[in-house]
């Protein structure tokens, strides 16, 4: 089996099994005042400043979350809430066009239940953010934003944004600046001081560690309102009981995974580069999406025309290799990818698209048994994708 | 072989499904979804565009240890089974959605899209037998008249049934049944789908007008050429209904009047007594050829509604667009739009879309 799905989830390290699977068999509650509950809540304080140490926040700003999703729940819902408190006007989210459904789910939730107003910042054809237009939207309305929201790396095309840049804009304005950096975490360098961002998303599962654990590194002076109700566990912003054994999971894996940066970038850049060029060159109409070199190391996109990507993904599913249409799922059915459309690219060439994504264990030998079989595959689905239009 | 499962999420398919496994095939479960806007789940024991019918058949691949995809079909369904449904009733016909689902998406752009992929045939839960004869693949009647679905799919040609099979249509459902428990399905005790799956309600003529909007017209007595009612839409009816009239005028003798004739230009509903809807000379249009053609003065069979039964009937002539039959008895409720499908024993011979019908005098 390839497996060249590894944005989706990936490999965990060993030492984040045992790590996970030595504290999952030990007794204690991390709230708890007795010698177990001590010794688990010490558990959970070294992973925090595992992170603390790897991203360069304080300990204090790792607030651990059930994942991806939730730390971004609650920096938008949670954010918008703190600042239209202090301020009514405050009622604009701006995100950019193409972020994660994470990202603009409870954004437009926030836009039909409180009356929030979504502002997106556009982005050019090949992922990146608009940085004038966004200059324009924070300049023109900077008293009625309530924090800015822009993805580190983009989940689908791979395009990384200036996100240094865009803190700079905000910061004009003391606006605070989210990202949810889930795909990039492992894979850029990040340095949550030096970015200057106020909160940014990570997730277990996309560098090695679990499924279920994420967190929000949230700037030590923003208190959000929380989205979860309870025991106020983690800083009074989030509640429920903290997962131990998921926590000190995290913990090794955003160590080991940010440690290993320099080496990991390197083999899979390698991969990504002998990867695009290999299927622009057997596949001469295959359109790679995104920006050749400003993107994920791991992340390679393509359209390919006159196919869809469900069908290409079956079949490569057959023949032992494992992508990605890359887009949202609505009981299992495509949709054409609301990235793709933002970055101006049509919805019949849009639904052509697959996302292969490289991670740890991947090797040249894949690469190569992915081209042996892509000419016959991309020929099969572009006769499927002519009995469509008979229509 | 390599065989694509059509599976609907229910227990007929799953089944259909199995006995392809266990024949040795090379399987992959595929589950259509119709509507692009899944309800999340069905509705009483209706509906096939479901997110739980996709989670069951989902599960049931799991069990049978086969590859699994929804397939996107939302457009093809609309444009090929839901708007030739309005259409149909917007033109005073009456469709079967059933069969043009069959003709248009599952014998058609599923196939199609199936035999591209490099499958060989697609395999569905529909009740009804296919026997290699000397004229090539023929369609029969299921072995349980309760189930048999060869009706429905009367409108299929060589072509199609030479790349379809049909493993359930030797078995009773309750059997069927049976057999999905012992193979640990879950879905061995989930109830019949009935009805139309894109009205999950089933209230048809709710769906029709509020698709096709109140275009109401004058009820007529059909003998007296009256005015006796006035209705919101023509297409709200059918031939043969008799209930929702509410005439204010009751006939001239007493007895129940029912819909005899539709006339959609004038937006006019016909109505009589029930002598007015028996007939006994069908004219039908594009004959589709399932096994061996028609030739006049040929006896067969026919069968004009899904679950309606088999009356004798004479071929009168026939040519490539149009086909004109008689039955020795009459025949009530026919209405322009039906499919009547013929029969040679259990064989089914072909069908025709029925145009017209009228009534030839006693015989």
């Amino acid at each position: 089996m390839v497996y060249l799905d590894h944005a989706a989830t990936t490999v965990v390290f060993p030492e984040v099994i045992e790590i996970m699977t030595k504290h999952l068999s030990e007794v204690g509650n991390p709230s708890s005042l007795h010698t177990s509950g001590r010794a688990a809540r010490k558990t959970v304080e070294i992973a925090r400043e595992k992170i603390s140490t790897a991203l360069n926040c304080l300990p204090g700003e790792v607030v651990f979350t059930s994942g991806g999703t939730e730390a971004n729940n609650l920096a938008i819902k949670g954010l918008y809430w703190l600042r239209n408190a202090q301020d009514p006007r405050r009622k604009k989210i701006v995100i950019s066009s193409i972020e994660h459904h994470a990202v603009l789910d409870p954004a437009q939730w926030m836009e039909q239940m409180e009356n929030a107003e979504v502002v997106f910042g556009p982005v050019d054809e090949l992922g990146g953010i608009d940085l004038e237009a966004l200059r324009n939207i924070i300049e023109n309305d900077a008293d009625e934003i309530a924090l800015i929201s822009i993805m580190f790396a983009n989940n689908e095309v791979g395009t990384v944004q200036p996100i240094e840049e865009i803190v700079a804009l905000a910061k004009k304005s003391s606006i605070p600046v989210h990202t949810d950096a889930v795909q990039a975490v492992g894979a850029i360098e990040i340095d949550f001081k030096k970015l200057g961002v106020d909160a940014l998303t990570l997730s277990g599962h996309k560098i090695g560690g679990p499924m279920g654990i994420g967190a929000l590194i949230l700037r030590r002076e923003f208190k959000p309102v929380p989205v979860l109700h309870g025991g106020g566990q983690e800083r009074e912003v989030r509640s429920g009981t903290i997962p131990t054994h998921l926590i000190a999971a995290l913990g090794e894996a955003v160590k080991i995974s940010t440690g290993r940066i320099a080496e990991h970038r390197e083999h899979l850049i390698q991969l990504r580069d002998r990867m695009i060029s290999g299927i622009e060159s057997i596949i001469p109409d295959a359109v790679l999406n995104g920006d050749r070199t400003n993107r994920l190391p791991g992340n390679v996109h393509f359209t390919f025309i006159g196919c869809e990507g469900d069908a290409l993904l079956m079949l490569l599913d057959a023949a032992q290799v494992e992508c990605s249409t890359g887009s949202a799922c609505t009981a299992g059915i495509p949709q054409p990818s609301h990235v793709l459309m933002n970055m101006g690219i049509s919805e019949e060439v849009a639904v052509g698209a697959l996302r292969f994504s490289l991670g740890r264990t991947s090797s040249l030998g894949d690469i190569e048994l992915l081209e042996r079989i892509l000419p016959e595959t991309v020929e099969r689905a572009r006769r499927a994708g002519k009995t469509r239009q008979r229509l | 072989m390599k065989i694509l499962a059509a599976l609907s999420g229910g227990v007929d398919s799953a089944v259909a499904a199995a006995r392809v496994v266990a024949a040795g095939h090379e399987v992959t479960g595929v589950h259509l979804a119709l509507s692009a806007n899944p309800q999340s789940f069905r509705s009483g024991a209706r509906g096939c565009c479901s997110l739980e019918d996709s989670r069951d058949a989902r599960r049931a691949s799991d069990v049978l240890g086969i590859p699994f995809y929804v397939w996107d079909m939302a457009e093809e369904f609309k444009a090929g089974v839901v708007d030739d449904f309005l259409a149909e009733y917007s033109e005073g016909r009456t469709p079967n959605p059933c069969l043009r689902c069959n003709e248009k998406i599952k014998f058609s752009a599923l196939l199609d899209r199936a035999i591209a992929l490099g499958f060989d045939a697609v395999a569905t839960g529909h009740y009804a037998q296919l026997v290699n004869g000397s004229n090539g693949v023929e369609l029969h009647r299921a072995v349980d008249p309760l189930k048999d679905q060869s009706y429905v799919l009367g409108v299929l040609e060589q072509w199609q049934l030479e790349r379809a099979l049909f493993p359930i249509g030797d078995t009773t459902k309750p059997e069927i049944r049976k057999e999905a428990e012992n193979l640990d399905l879950l879905v061995a005790k989930k109830p019949d789908s009935h009805d139309i799956c894109f009205i999950p309600d089933g209230d048809t003529a709710g769906f029709l007008q509020s698709r096709l909007g109140p275009q109401p017209g004058k009820i007529v007595d059909a003998v007296s050429g009256d005015v006796v009612g006035a209705h919101q839409g023509a297409h709200t009816f059918t031939i043969g209904q008799r209930r929702g009239l509410a005439l204010g005028t009751p006939a001239d003798d007493g007895t129940a009047r029912y819909v005899t004739s539709i006339d959609v230009k004038t937006k006019t509903v016909f109505v009589g007594p029930p002598r007015l809807l028996e007939v006994n000379e069908v004219n039908g249009i594009k004959p589709t050829v399932t096994t061996t053609g028609f030739e006049s003065g040929q006896k067969l069979g026919v069968q004009w509604r899904a679950h309606g039964t088999e009356v004798p009937s004479e071929i009168v002539s026939v040519t490539d667009n149009d086909l004109t039959f008689r039955t020795d008895e009459f025949l009530r409720g026919v209405a322009p739009g039906q499919q009547a499908v013929f029969y040679d024993g259990d064989r089914v011979a072909g069908s025709v879309m029925i145009d017209s019908a009228r009534r030839l005098g006693e015989r």
